[in-house]
């Protein structure tokens, strides 16, 4: 009996001796990777950096209900009355009053190319009309592309209508105040009327996805060769940085414009996102921002000394480019220093360009700066890249 | 200006790593056509020079010219010129033999790459493994491959770091025979090795140490200059012997070699005595022998280990 109990009390021992070696070369392993953890200086100061940045970054950028949406005015009819009615709307603070359109082309053309969210129409007669208690219309239109932007807007135009024109009406027009506004007002979303989120995320996701994957291919482009030790015949070798880095882009152009049709296909059948747009547009701004990208990609492939830093990297420039380009959230709720942010990613350019294009047919006209800011951005990574790229293993 | 058989002229190189001298004012000169060895132990600098030599490193003083082109402003000629077979495999692996070398063929911009490349490997012997990828080839195999794809610009001058570390007897035997092939064939070839039978199939030598260069030149010249006169010892008891002798004044080197002890020391009269007086009654047979070249690398080495300032060729 106590034979068995010491030869169990021995087996305790044994199974106590084996689990404290273990974790003495568990603690080997763990003094080792945290070594490894140190020296590698970069990898340290994303732990603390990236969080850190990102968070601040966020946490004072992200603002779901935009105030001060760009508001064009058509005015066809000065009188007292719809003044007081364009003072109440602005008195909401979400509608900035930027533009006076000349026309309703005018005032198409400023929403096609992005200028202004908002056009509220005062249509001729309109002081007179609602005198007569004809109840004459006022035309708010709203860019619905993103309804996230408009919806908070649209409720205050709601509230706004319905006491605007309680102080002006005193006296013997008091009795147009008795019911309800004494006009009547119009909304119209326009390009999605029924205010489908899927319709401004979609196309977004053409961009989104598009950046996560071009940046990738590219941004291992480099420190692969450097870390097999390919780099070093490779720069033996008669060959110039500007064709290694036009020779790794080019291949994932034609993946990316693969990845795009795919991404395009299936939006518009399964998701019956339509195109109002022309494609001719579309691919070829499409296959620009996807060589945006992919500069980028490759300017951090020649920063970073590894994989492991190249694709965290990749991910630090992808988080804000999700996050302050307006695809996730409203880019106008921005404050102005995280919009001039926003303003620097492509992702935040390409995302005008494909919701315009889609959603509301703009053309090249109406894009002609973001395709600009697209292809100076490219240029700016690509000269960066070159002037980075190590040519001597100095 | 660099004299036309002269292919790669070296003065004062110096190179320095987080203020560490790699390479310490280094001259060198190698004669085109001619297999010129770069000996030294790990660290020495060897691989650092031979980069400087090609356009990968810019030197921090010195100048240099390889085929008539200079090191600091000329590398894109030499680039085009000079096949450089690097210590570590540097083609792509998950690429197959022939797309490696169609790729080499194309940068280097030959008329048809895929006929240069299949020349190359009907060259190497390659045919078996053309389809395979690189990755996959044994160490002879690829080692043979990176050979064939420096040699397939046609290059005027090769320089191989370590060729063939880490490569079997039989397959280093024939990396030296085709070494001498290209060089009938007019090529110049830097190769730097550890091995001392490899440096004996030089035609030319450069030992460096610690960055510096101890000894240049031929080997029957470097071994005359040594001053070393040399005895071989056999017998019982020659580690004792050698624990001894390695403080006894008089001897300048001891080494091993298999079941032998090579002792040497630059003063023949006073090393002679030492072998008469340690011969005498003792079981070991104590025989002069020429120097040989490993020898006289010995005595360098311990040489520079003794003081920075001796020992220098």
């Amino acid at each position: 009996m106590s034979d068995a109990r010491d030869a169990a009390g021995t087996k305790t021992a044994h199974i106590a001796a084996a689990f404290e070696a273990s974790l003495r070369r568990m603690r080997a392993i763990f003094v080792k990777e945290f070594i490894q953890l140190r020296r590698d200086r970069v990898t340290f100061a994303m732990i603390v950096g990236i969080p850190l940045i990102q968070l601040l970054l966020f946490g004072f950028a992200i603002n779901t209900d935009p105030k001060h949406l760009p508001t064009a005015l058509l005015v066809q009819d000065d009188g007292p009355l719809a003044r007081s009615l364009v003072a109440a709307l602005r008195a909401t603070d979400y509608f900035d009053i930027e533009a006076m359109a000349a026309g309703e082309a005018d005032a198409d053309r400023l929403i096609l190319s992005n200028k202004a969210q908002f056009v509220i129409d005062i249509p001729p007669d309109f002081d007179r009309r609602l005198i007569r208690g004809e109840k004459p219309p006022l035309l708010v239109v709203a860019d619905a592309t993103d309804p996230t932007a408009t919806s908070g807007a649209i409720a205050a135009v709601i509230g706004a209508a319905n006491t605007a024109l309680d102080r002006e009406l005193k006296g013997p027009l008091a009795h147009l105040a008795q019911s309800a506004p004494p006009f009547e007002l119009r909304i119209q979303r326009r390009y999605n009327p029924a205010g489908e989120t899927r319709r401004n995320i979609v196309p977004g996701l053409i961009g989104t996805i598009l950046t996560m994957t071009m940046l990738i291919y590219t941004g291992l482009s480099v420190t692969r060769e450097l870390e097999r030790g390919t780099m070093e015949a490779l720069l033996a070798m008669p060959v110039r940085p500007t064709e290694i880095m036009l020779g790794k882009i080019s291949p994932y152009v034609v993946v990316g414009a693969v990845q795009m049709a795919t991404i395009l296909i299936v939006a518009t059948l399964l998701f019956g996102v339509p195109v109002v747009g022309s494609l001719w547009l579309l691919v070829p701004l499409a296959l620009l921002f996807i060589i945006a990208n992919l500069s980028v990609g490759y300017t951090f492939s020649t920063v970073a000394v590894n994989q492991l830093q190249a694709i965290q990297l990749t991910f630090f420039f992808f988080l804000p480019s999700i996050l302050l380009s307006g695809f996730m959230f409203p880019f106008r709720g921005m404050p102005v220093w995280a919009q001039y942010l926003g303003e620097c990613l492509p992702l935040t350019h390409f995302l005008r360009i494909v919701r315009s294009v889609m959603l509301k047919g703009s053309g090249f006209g109406d894009l002609a700066v973001d395709t600009g800011a697209l292809a100076l951005f490219t240029l700016v990574a690509m000269s960066i890249a070159i002037a980075r790229f190590r040519q001597t293993l100095d | 200006m660099t004299a036309p058989d002269i292919a790669i002229e070296a003065e004062g190189l110096t190179k320095s790593f987080d203020g560490k001298k790699v390479v310490d004012n280094l001259s060198l000169r190698v004669q085109r056509g001619r297999i010129h060895g770069f000996l030294g132990p790990n660290g020495s600098g060897k691989t650092t020079t031979i980069r400087m030599l090609c356009g990968l490193l810019t030197p921090d003083s010195g100048r240099g010219s390889c085929l008539g082109y200079d090191i600091r402003t000329q590398q894109d000629q030499i680039k085009r010129k000079v096949g450089y077979m690097t210590q570590r495999f540097s083609l792509y692996s998950d690429l197959t033999v022939r797309e490696n070398l169609e790729f080499i063929a194309r940068i280097y911009d030959l008329e048809t790459p895929e006929r240069a490349a299949t020349e190359a490997i009907r060259r190497l012997d390659l045919e078996s493994h053309a389809e395979q990828l690189a990755g996959e080839l044994s160490g002879g195999w690829k080692q043979r491959l990176a050979l064939g794809a420096c040699i397939l610009p046609n290059p005027a001058l090769l320089l191989l770091d370590e060729p063939t570390a880490g490569v079997d007897p039989k397959a280093r035997r024939d990396f030296w025979d085709e070494i001498h092939h290209l060089a009938s064939q007019g090529l110049t070839v830097l190769v730097s090795t550890h091995y001392m039978d490899e440096a004996e199939r030089c035609h030319e030598i450069a030992y460096i140490a610690e960055g510096r260069l101890l000894a240049q030149g031929l080997i029957a010249e470097i071994v005359a200059k040594s001053g070393l006169s040399t005895y071989v010892v056999t017998g019982p008891g020659l580690d004792e012997l050698a624990d001894r002798l390695k403080t006894t004044a008089g001897v300048d080197m001891v080494a091993p070699f298999g079941a032998a002890l090579h002792v040497a020391g630059r003063d023949a009269a006073r090393l002679a005595e030492i072998a008469r007086d340690l011969g005498k009654d003792a079981p070991q047979a104590w025989v002069p022998d020429a120097a040989t070249l490993e020898d006289v690398f010995i005595d360098l080495m311990s040489h520079l280990e003794r003081g920075p300032d001796v020992g220098r060729a």
